[in-house]
């Protein structure tokens, strides 16, 4: 049994020769994204993953290890697998005109006209 | 908390990049060099994989481990908000394994797979991790300066390359900067109090300075390894440049509170870099490779701890639960 400077390691009585089979798939389980908001009217973020065996635990993991400290009001879990991504390797899909004046506020300059207009009453 | 990953100098530079597609290795290095993030589903050189695997893998053991020597004085903690505070720290290393091997999992290598890595003593963690914590003070030693050299480590690596280690190293960093507070806070009070004291964070940080000196790992070798290593930012400073660094920040520290460092030629020249002692490699190899005073503890505890949960993880799953390798 280990001797330890550790009280609680001492006091649990592990044989310092223990060997273990090995961890199986699935033992640590699948994993969740998290999502989790700040405060109240920001947007969720994703903030990485938890592995747990359901959503529930997925939650609990997600509340310790991602709103731990600082502010949280709310989280989200959801099955890694249940995400649909896209491929970076398709990221031509996002490829588009270099100009897109036409769909942005500073591409529509109405005061040169109106003040021409009123130049000219 | 965490140490420098051990990188095999005799890993041979010629085979990194063999094999590789010539034109998918060029965009990839090009995107590097402009500074992007490689995210997991990307294109990248097996060998780049395997060392961030390998880097980040460490990495974590290291926090799961060094959890250990600071977590033997939470029940002899001095005080109710020192209590709180050090379980606070020790759940953050915590935490911070589960980041990291949450990156690590990105690249395709199993938690399960780690875990049987790291208790089986295939996987390396942190060297300081196998040494004991013997007072309060070593306690207090290993948050400041133990951390202290962390954090510069991990400032470095949060400028690499891969996106997910980037992610997790900004989110460690944040907390990190409490525990050098904490740790230093500790250190002074200790250091300002009585006789007993002082003495007693001496001894602490006597016995902790050879570790200190080995935690960055050896001189690099300049080879072509470690420059193709840096070119890809999974290394991004040398060794010795971080043991310069943290003699830089913290040795005028040390001093300023009246403490001596157990090294005769300590001292900054008159081109500002600072002149030690060769530490002692051999030691260093030695404690690697199993023959410190606690690596047989640290791993029996470990296995110790995955065997006696394993009925309640086995318990929890259901059979429909399917791994996939997660997103980011």
């Amino acid at each position: 049994m280990i001797k330890s400077l550790d009280p609680r390691i001492t006091r649990a009585e592990i044989n310092l020769e223990n060997t273990i089979e090995p961890l199986r798939d699935l033992d640590q389980w699948e994993t969740y994204e998290v999502f989790h908001q700040k405060k109240r009217g920001d947007q969720h973020m994703h903030v990485g993953i938890v592995h747990a065996p359901n959503a529930e635990m997925a939650f609990i993991f997600a509340k310790e290890q991602f709103g731990r400290r600082g502010l949280s009001v709310n989280i989200w879990v959801v099955k890694t697998r249940d995400v649909y991504v896209s491929d970076y390797e398709d990221s031509d899909i996002y490829e588009t005109v270099p100009e897109k004046n036409y769909r942005e506020a500073g591409g529509y300059k109405v005061m040169d006209k109106i003040n021409k207009f009123k130049k000219g009453l | 908390m965490y140490g420098n990953a051990y990188i095999d100098p005799n890993d041979k530079a010629t085979a990194m990049t063999a094999g590789e597609d010539p034109k998918k290795l060029e965009e990839f290095e090009a995107r590097i060099a402009r500074g992007e993030k490689i995210e997991p589903m990307d294109w990248m050189p097996k060998e780049y994989r395997k060392q961030l695997v390998r880097m980040i893998e460490q990495h974590g053991h290291s926090e799961i481990i060094g959890a250990l020597p600071e977590g033997t004085w939470i029940t002899r903690a001095p005080g109710f908000r020192r209590k709180l505070a050090l379980m606070a720290k020790v759940q953050d290393e915590v935490g911070h394994a589960q980041l990291l091997y949450s990156a690590a999992e990105t690249l395709g290598k199993s938690r399960e797979a780690m875990i049987n890595d790291l208790i089986t003593g295939k996987s390396k963690y942190s060297n300081v991790f196998n040494y004991p914590a013997y007072t309060w003070a070593d306690a207090c030693i290993i948050a400041w300066l133990i951390d202290a050299g962390a954090i510069i480590n991990q400032v470095a690596n949060a400028k690499g390359s891969y996106g997910p280690y980037c992610r997790a190293l900004d989110r460690i960093c944040t907390e990190e900067s409490f525990h050098l507070k904490y740790g230093h806070d500790n250190v002074v009070t200790l250091a300002t109090g009585t006789p007993k004291q002082r003495e007693m964070v001496q001894a602490a940080l006597t016995r902790w300075w050879p570790p200190i000196m080995h935690f960055f790992g050896p001189s690099d070798k300049i080879s072509n390894h470690t420059e193709i290593l840096m070119r890809w930012k999974v290394k991004m400073a040398t060794n010795d440049d971080m043991r310069q660094q943290f003699l830089n920040m913290y040795v005028p520290k040390i001093w300023d509170l009246g403490l001596t460092l157990p090294d005769e030629n300590l001292i900054k020249n008159a081109a500002g870099k600072w002149e030690y002692t060769e530490p002692d490699w051999d030691e260093f190899k030695r404690v690697v490779n199993g023959g410190g005073p606690c690596n047989a503890e640290r791993l029996a505890v470990r296995r110790n701890a995955e065997e006696r949960g394993r009925w309640v993880r086995e318990a929890l799953n259901t059979t429909e639960s399917k791994y996939i390798v997660p997103l980011a």
